[in-house]
């Protein structure tokens, strides 16, 4: 029940897009169609619920102040976690890489869908952001980090599609001419923005 | 050496509002000035010293590692960033939380380094790195400037709107709540892209 709980929070309440503007630069770029958008939303969550549980593993017994006690009790005092930023972006770099070499060999077809936009995904704000909320936000197991990366991912899907159906209706509307394109593409996120507030407090 | 490399970013090529990039840490520091003071800071120190680096080694990456090696490098400066924020500058390190290591995957440190570090001198990277995170600094103040001012009546944390003004004091004036949410960030980003390309008119999108 708490993990559905967290999963639904980090969909609605949390939005990654939303409420934290993560990921805009490809959410931006990237949501001209639809079938694109759903591609790369795809490809974003599984990273995220690829990557998370390892990261989250990795500052456990690895980073987090005192986190090397299983190897030797003497090792308490040690503090490694100045170097998360660069173990994080490390794990998710070469899961981006592997994840891309898996799908070019197994499924060929998906591959040439997704092509372009896989190797954008390990500089997508969102999956680092990910861990490094899971890492501030201190989860007590794996399962709460795997279903906060599962809603996370889910939550930017969902913006991600919203907005390339509204844009790809707004190509037969009458925008003002210095907003065209970009510019609306702004404040349309800002309303949904506001309309995903409405979610605000809810709890199951 | 060319002085566009220095002059368009600010303008013509901003980072945010013409290349689209580092938007994701760009909207959620600006709530207050200083936030986003630092902020741009600390982008700009990071754009400039890691282009320069990444420029100088650019002959010895092997191209398909290129990515990490340069995440790398990126992650190092951030590290470093926010290593000197937590000795020095604790309550502004506390209120950035992640959005300093995002400075990581923030598009315009990658971006340049991609497009302008890879195939020029380390002394002109040097520059167009600090040049984008200024032009995408000006953008950082001005949204918080206007976030600020009409969200909490202050800026840089002192009271501007004077206090006989306000409701509670039997005036006339009331802050904005809705400024402050996240949301709004958005559609300030989109007015300040609509008066640019109203005064630009070659930026317009035809469709």
């Amino acid at each position: 029940m708490e993990y559905i709980n967290l999963f639904v929070k980090s969909v609605f309440v949390d939005n990654m897009v939303f409420a934290f503007f993560l990921g805009m630069c490809s959410y931006l770029a990237v949501s001209k169609s639809v079938k694109t958008a759903t591609g790369l939303g795809i490809a974003v969550l599984f990273v995220l619920v690829v990557t998370l549980p390892i990261n989250y593993w990795l500052n456990k017994y690895l980073l987090e102040p005192g986190a090397l006690t299983w190897i030797n009790p003497e090792y308490a005092s040690i503090d490694l976690s100045f170097l998360s930023y660069i173990v994080f972006i490390a794990v998710i770099a070469s899961i981006v890489q592997i994840v891309e070499m898996v799908v070019e060999k197994f499924s060929p077809a998906l591959y040439s869908s997704l092509g372009i936009f896989l190797p954008l995904i390990a500089v997508n704000c969102a999956i680092l952001g990910g861990s490094l909320f899971m890492q501030e936000r201190g989860f007590a197991n794996v399962g709460e980090a795997f279903s906060f990366g599962l809603g996370s991912g889910f939550g930017w899907f969902i913006a991600i599609v919203a907005i390339a159906a509204i844009r790809e209706k707004l190509a037969y509307s009458n925008v003002p001419k210095p907003l065209k394109g970009l510019g609306i593409s702004f404040i349309i996120t800002g309303l949904m923005g506001i309309a995903f507030m409405s979610f605000m407090g809810i709890k199951l | 050496m060319d002085k566009s490399i220095f002059k368009n970013p600010f303008f013509k090529a901003n980072p945010i509002t013409v290349l689209v990039l580092g938007i994701c840490s760009a909207l959620a520091v600006t709530v207050q000035l200083k936030g986003a003071f630092v902020m741009a800071l600390s982008v700009t120190v990071v754009t400039g010293f890691s282009s320069m680096l990444v420029s100088s080694i650019r002959n010895s990456i092997p191209n398909r590692v290129r990515i990490i090696v340069q995440l790398v490098i990126v992650a190092m400066f951030v590290i470093l960033v926010d290593e000197f924020l937590k000795a020095y500058a604790y309550d502004v390190s506390k209120q950035l939380s992640v959005y300093i290591g995002l400075i990581i995957t923030n598009c315009i440190i990658m971006g340049r380094i991609e497009a302008f570090a890879l195939g020029n001198k380390p002394f002109p990277s040097l520059v167009d790195g600090l040049a984008n995170g200024m032009g995408y600094g000006m953008v950082l103040v001005i949204i918080a400037f206007i976030r600020e001012l009409f969200g909490s009546g202050t800026l840089f944390g002192f009271q501007i709107i004077p206090q006989s003004w306000y409701m509670a004091n039997g005036g006339f004036y009331e802050n904005n709540g809705l400024v402050i949410l996240p949301p709004m960030a958005l559609i300030i980003v989109g007015g300040i892209i609509w008066v640019q390309r109203a005064i630009q008119k070659e930026l317009q999108e035809e469709k």
